[in-house]
C-alpha cells in the first residue's frame, strides 16, 4: 500500500500547465501517457516531492487511472514519495565507486548530517541516501543533489565538508 | 597515438557548441548523407563498416537495421539508448557532456536511413544536466536547418525530442525503454515480437546506443569500409571504454580495437597504470555483468597468448577463462580489493534493480544478496557457496530478459575464479573482518595449456 | 472464398499433434493433454497478454522448425512462443527443464508463506500442485519471508500479499473485463505488491473475477472465508437467467447450503466465461439458480479424491537412464499414491 499519512495538496501554476502541455506535444496523439516520466519530475522539481495528491492531478491531466501514476512513479528510484531534506544528497554506492572509497564517504555524510539515510536533518534542509550506479565511476566517489542533479566528484570527507558548509551558507544569505 | 573518431576534438574549446563543432568538420555527415545518398545507401555502410552494438550485446548495427519492418503508412521509429546505468559504464555520459552535436548528428543521419520522421533520445534521469546539454544542441540544430521541416531543402522531416528516465538500471534493456517511454514501468517484453516489427507505440522501431549512433558520423564521413580497416577481425572501429577502479587516470578512452588490454591498463596513453604503485588483482572488462577475471587470465589468454581489447579476443575461453566487452566499462581492482565485497555489492545493485516481473530474477536476486552478505559479514558456510553456485545457475537463461544473467554471471565468475577468497571468509571470519586476502595467487603466470591438461 | 489454412506439424515429447499457424506450444501440448503439459502459473489463455512471467513452462525447443532446424538457444516459455512447422518440442523428456522448473518452484515459494492449513485456497491453489509435483520436500531458504499486511480490497475480496506470485492476471482482469482499473502493480522488484488506488475499494460488476484467476490464495473470497476446506464441498453446476453476464457458474454445496458461487473452471483451473459479482455474491439460494448436474471433476482429481494422481510420463522416460533420474522424485510421490 501506498503511505499516504503525509499528502501534499497541490495546484499546478499555468506556467507549470503550459510546460505539461508542451511535452505532450513530443509524442502522437493519445499517446499522451508518454509524458508521465518527465512530467513527474517537473512535479519534484516544484514541489520537492511527489505526494498523492499531486500524482491524482497529474492522472486527470493525462486522463488516465491514478493507479497507473503510481504504479510508473513506485516504479522508479528518483522519484520521492514522501517529503525529503531541501538539499537530498544522492551517493552512489555501486561497485567502481565503492573501490575508491564510497562506503567512507556515506558514513562521514551520516556523521555529519547526524541523521540515517532517509531521514531529514531537524532543520530541514539535508537527507541522504546511497543509490545505485550513477554513471561517473570514473570520477568516484560522486555524489548528485537534485533536482538539477548537479554533480560532485572525486569526493573526500574534506571535501563533502565543504560541500555542506557552502549549501548552509546559502540557505542563510536566502 | 590511436586513431580517434569520436573524440577526435574533444579538447577544442567550445566543441559543446554547434558552431565549433561545425568548424571542426560538424554535420558534413548530414550534407553527405541527405544530399548524395539513399537511406538504403547509409544502411548499407554501416553494414560494411562492421560497427557492432556499443551497448552491451555487440549485435551488428547494420543488421538490426536491415530487419527493421516497413510496412506502407506506419511511422518507424527510431531510439537512442543513452540510459546508460551499467556500473562501470559512464562514456555516453561524456560523449554527450562533451560533444553532444556529435550525437545529434548520428541521429539525424540514422533516422533517416531508417525513415524515421520522429526520434527520441532517452537519457536516464538522474543525468539532467546531460538532458540540458542535449536539448540545448537540439535547439541549435533546429536552428541551423539540420532538423525541422525541409531539413536542407532536401524534403526529409525530422524532430527529435529527449525523454528522461526515472531511475531504473533496467530501462537500459530495449524493450524496457519502450515500455518506460510509453509513459510505464520499466518491465521488459516478451520477445518475440521483437521492437523491428513493434516497437514503440507497436510500430517498427531501432534502439541504438548513444555511442553506437554517434559512430554512424565518421562512418558516412569516410565510408563503411573504411572505418572497417580499423579494428581487429570482427571488432571494427574505435571503442570508447570507460576505465574506473584503482588506475593512475581513470577516465574515458577512444582506443582502436585490437591494442592488447596490457597496454591499456599501463600505457601512459590511457589508465597510466596501476594507482599508488598497487599489484593488479582483478579486472571486470566490459560493465559489470560480464566475468570478473583474475590478473593472471586478464592480460593473457589460457592459451598464452595476449589478451587484446576486442569482442573476440576478451570472450577467448569462453566463460571458463574470457570474459566479454560488454558496454566497455574497464574496472580495475588492484590487491587492497575484496572479491567478495564486491560480489556482494554487485548482487545488491542487480537485486535493486529487478523490475520483479519474472520469478528467478525477481526472487534469485535477493537470495543471492541475502547469502553474500552472510558470507561477508561472517556468518557463511561451504554449502552456502555451492547453493550461490546452483542459484545463479538457475537464473542463468531462464528470464525473461538478460538481467537474469547480467546478475548470475558476476557471481558465478567469483566463485569461479575466486573461490578460495570465499573459503577464506567463511573459514576465517575474524580476519576478514580486519583485513583483505589480498593478491594471493592470482598474478601468478599459469601453467601453460598442453594437450594432456586441456583434455 | 475461404483459403484452407495449412496446419503446423509438431512434436511435444515425442508426441505429434497438428495446429494451427499462432498456436503457442503451451496450447498445442493442451491439445495432446496429460503430464507432458507445462504447469502454468501465470498464463491465462483469455487474457490478453498474459504468461510468460512465471517460467514454470519453460520448455526445450529442440527443433526450431522444419526450415530452420537449430535448436532454440535457450528454455522458452510456452505460452508466448508460437509453434513453428515442424517444431520439435521437449518438456518433462528433457532434464534440463525438469531442473529449470526445479528451480522456478523453488523461487516461487522461498517468500511464499506456506500457510495452506490456514489458506482457503487450499485444495485448489496451483502453487500446491505445482510445489507438489515439481518441488523438493525442504527450503534452502533459511531468511526472513517477505511479510505484508493483509488487506480488504474492496467488500468482498481480501488480499494477502504473502501469497501473491505476481502473476499479473488480476491486473489483466481489471484492464479486459472492467471499466476502469483500480488497482495494479507497485514498486519493483521484491518489493513490487499488488495494491489497490489508495484506499478505494475494489467495485465493478465484474472485478470477483480477480478471485477466480488467482492462482494461489492471494485473492480470495470474502464470503468464503474459512467456511469450509474446499474438498468438502460439492460442486454443481447451475445457470440462471442474468442481465450481466452468462450466468453459468458452479455452485460449491455444504449440505443444502450454497456457501460459494465461481465461474466454471476447466481441467486447467480456466474459466471460459467470466461471471458477473451479483451472480457471485449475491445470488446463495438454490432457488437462484437451475442446476446443471454435478461439475465434472476426474474421480481422480485432488477435490475428489483428497489425494493427488500418479505421475503417467511418456514411457521413454521409463527406459532412458537420464530421464529416470531427471523425473525421479517424482516418480517416488507416484509410488506412495498407489
Amino acid at each position: 500500500m501506498l503511505n499516504v499519512k503525509e499528502n501534499m495538496i497541490v495546484e499546478f501554476s499555468p506556467e507549470l500547465l503550459s510546460q505539461f502541455g508542451e511535452i505532450v506535444m513530443r509524442y502522437p496523439e493519445g499517446k499522451q501517457k508518454s509524458a508521465l516520466l518527465p512530467i513527474l519530475h517537473l512535479v519534484q522539481a516544484e514541489y520537492g516531492w511527489v505526494s498523492v495528491d499531486a500524482m491524482e492531478k497529474v492522472a486527470a491531466f493525462l486522463q488516465i487511472e491514478s493507479i497507473e501514476v503510481f504504479e510508473v512513479a513506485t516504479f522508479y528510484t528518483m522519484f520521492f514519495l514522501q517529503p525529503q531534506g531541501k538539499y537530498v544528497l544522492e551517493v552512489c554506492r555501486t561497485g567502481p565507486c565503492c573501490l575508491v572509497g564510497a562506503e567512507k564517504i556515506m558514513n562521514h555524510i551520516e556523521n555529519t548530517l547526524g541523521v540515517p539515510e532517509g531521514e531529514v536533518t531537524p532543520d530541514g534542509l539535508f537527507s541522504w541516501r546511497g543509490v545505485e550506479c550513477s554513471a561517473a565511476c570514473g570520477y568516484g566517489p560522486v555524489l548528485q543533489i537534485g533536482p538539477s542533479y548537479t554533480y560532485y566528484e572525486n569526493l573526500t570527507p574534506e571535501r563533502v565538508d565543504e560541500l555542506i558548509n557552502d549549501l548552509k551558507a546559502n540557505e542563510k544569505e536566502a | 597515438m590511436g586513431r580517434k573518431l569520436l573524440l577526435e576534438h574533444i579538447e577544442v574549446p567550445g566543441i559543446q557548441s554547434l558552431s565549433v563543432y561545425r568548424e571542426k568538420g560538424g554535420y558534413r555527415a548530414v550534407e553527405k548523407a541527405l544530399k548524395t545518398m539513399s537511406p538504403d545507401d547509409v544502411v548499407e555502410e554501416v553494414k560494411k563498416s562492421g560497427l557492432r552494438g556499443r551497448g552491451g550485446a555487440g549485435f551488428p548495427t547494420g543488421m538490426k537495421w536491415g530487419f527493421l519492418a516497413k510496412p506502407e503508412g506506419v511511422p518507424r521509429y527510431l531510439v537512442c539508448n543513452g540510459d546508460e546505468s551499467e556500473p562501470g559504464t559512464f562514456k555516453d555520459r561524456y560523449l554527450m557532456t562533451h560533444i553532444p552535436h556529435a550525437l545529434i548528428e548520428g541521429m539525424i543521419v540514422s533516422s533517416y536511413a531508417l525513415g524515421a520522421k520522429v526520434s527520441y533520445i532517452y537519457i536516464r534521469g538522474e543525468m539532467m544536466p546531460q538532458i540540458r546539454i542535449v536539448e540545448n544542441a537540439i535547439a541549435e540544430a533546429k536552428a541551423a536547418g539540420f532538423l525541422g521541416k525541409n531539413i536542407l531543402g532536401t524534403g526529409y522531416d525530422l524532430e527529435i525530442y529527449v525523454q528522461p528516465g526515472g531511475g531504473a538500471y533496467i530501462c537500459g534493456e530495449e524493450t524496457a525503454l519502450l515500455e518506460s517511454l510509453e509513459g510505464k514501468r520499466g518491465n521488459p517484453r516478451i520477445k518475440p515480437p521483437f521492437p523491428a516489427v513493434a516497437g514503440l507505440y507497436g510500430c517498427p522501431t531501432v534502439v541504438n546506443n548513444v555511442e553506437s549512433i554517434a559512430a554512424t558520423v565518421p562512418i558516412v564521413n569516410d565510408g563503411g569500409e573504411e572505418y572497417a580497416k580499423i579494428g581487429i577481425g570482427r571488432s571494427t572501429g574505435t571503442k570508447l571504454v570507460s576505465a574506473s577502479g584503482n588506475i593512475a587516470k581513470p577516465g574515458v578512452y577512444e582506443i582502436e580495437m585490437g591494442i592488447p588490454v596490457e597496454e591499456f591498463i599501463y600505457s601512459d596513453e590511457y589508465c597510466g597504470g596501476m594507482a599508488g604503485g598497487k599489484r593488479l588483482k582483478a579486472v571486470v572488462a566490459g560493465g559489470s555483468s560480464v566475468p570478473i577475471l583474475p590478473a593472471n587470465l586478464v592480460t593473457t589468454t589460457a592459451k598464452g597468448e595476449p589478451r587484446l581489447m576486442s569482442y573476440e579476443s576478451l570472450a577467448d575461453g569462453g566463460f571458463v577463462s574470457g570474459t566479454a566487452m560488454g558496454s566497455g566499462g574497464f574496472i580495475v581492482f588492484d590487491e587492497d580489493q575484496c572479491i567478495v565485497r564486491n560480489t556482494y555489492n554487485y548482487t545488491r545493485f542487480y537485486r535493486h534493480e529487478s523490475c520483479g516481473q519474472c520469478s528467478p530474477c525477481r526472487e534469485g536476486t535477493g537470495w543471492m544478496e541475502k547469502i553474500l552478505y552472510k558470507i561477508e559479514t561472517g556468518k557463511g558456510s561451504m554449502e552456502d557457496v555451492d547453493l550461490l553456485w546452483d542459484i545463479q545457475r538457475r537464473i542463468e537463461g531462464n528470464t525473461i530478459c538478460p538481467l537474469g544473467d547480467a546478475a548470475a554471471w558476476p557471481v558465478a565468475a567469483a566463485i569461479r575464479h575466486f573461490r578460495d577468497e570465499f573459503e577464506w571468509h567463511i573459514l576465517h571470519p575474524q580476519e576478514a573482518a580486519e583485513r583483505n586476502y589480498g593478491l594471493a595467487h592470482y598474478a601468478d603466470p599459469l601453467a601453460p595449456v598442453t594437450e594432456e591438461s586441456s583434455n | 472464398m475461404a483459403e484452407e489454412i495449412q496446419n503446423f506439424k509438431v512434436t511435444i515429447d515425442g508426441i505429434p499433434v497438428e495446429v494451427a499457424p499462432g498456436t503457442t506450444i503451451l496450447e498445442a501440448a493442451r491439445r495432446i493433454g496429460g503430464d507432458i503439459v507445462p504447469p502454468a502459473m501465470c498464463y491465462y489463455s483469455s487474457l490478453e497478454g498474459s504468461g510468460g512471467k512465471c517460467r514454470t513452462c519453460l520448455v526445450k525447443v529442440s527443433k526450431g522448425s522444419e526450415k530452420d532446424p537449430r535448436p532454440m538457444p535457450k528454455l522458452v516459455a510456452s505460452c508466448r512462443t508460437t509453434v513453428m512447422d515442424g517444431m520439435e518440442v521437449m518438456n518433462v523428456t528433457s532434464p534440463d527443464v525438469l531442473d529449470a522448473r526445479k528451480g522456478v518452484v523453488e523461487m516461487l515459494l522461498i517468500n511464499h508463506p506456506l500457510d495452506c492449513p490456514v489458506c482457503d485456497q487450499a485444495g485448489e491453489c496451483k502453487l500446491q500442485d505445482l510445489s507438489y509435483e515439481h518441488g523438493v520436500g525442504a527450503s534452502r531458504y533459511e531468511f526472513h519471508r517477505r511479510t505484508f499486511e493483509r488487506i480488504d480490497i474492496g467488500e468482498k475480496i481480501q488480499l494477502h500479499m504473502n501469497r501473491c506470485i505476481l502473476c499479473y492476471r488480476c491486473v489483466f482482469v481489471a484492464n479486459q473485463l472492467t471499466s476502469s482499473r483500480q488497482h495494479g502493480i507497485i514498486h519493483r522488484g521484491d518489493h513490487a505488491e499488488i495494491s489497490t488506488y489508495i484506499k478505494e475499494a475494489l467495485d465493478h460488476d465484474f472485478i470477483g473475477n480477480v478471485i477466480d484467476v488467482c492462482p494461489v490464495g492471494a485473492l480470495t473470497d470474502k464470503t468464503f472465508r474459512f467456511k469450509n476446506r474446499v474438498w468438502f464441498t460439492k460442486p454443481v453446476d447451475a445457470h440462471r437467467d442474468c442481465p450481466t453476464c452468462s450466468g453459468k457458474v458452479t455452485l460449491w454445496y455444504k449440505g443444502a447450503d450454497v456457501i460459494r458461487v465461481t465461474g466454471r473452471k476447466d481441467e486447467y483451473n480456466e474459466v471460459k466465461e467470466f461471471i458477473c459479482d451479483t451472480c457471485r455474491f449475491d445470488t446463495k439460494k438454490t432457488a437462484d439458480w437451475i442446476i446443471d448436474g454435478p461439475t465434472q471433476i476426474s474421480s481422480e482429481s485432488v477435490i475428489a479424491s483428497n489425494h493427488y494422481t500418479a505421475l503417467q510420463p511418456p514411457a521413454v522416460i521409463k527406459d532412458n537412464p537420464a530421464l529416470k533420474e531427471a523425473n525421479v522424485e517424482q516418480m517416488a510421490r507416484s509410488e506412495r499414491l498407489k
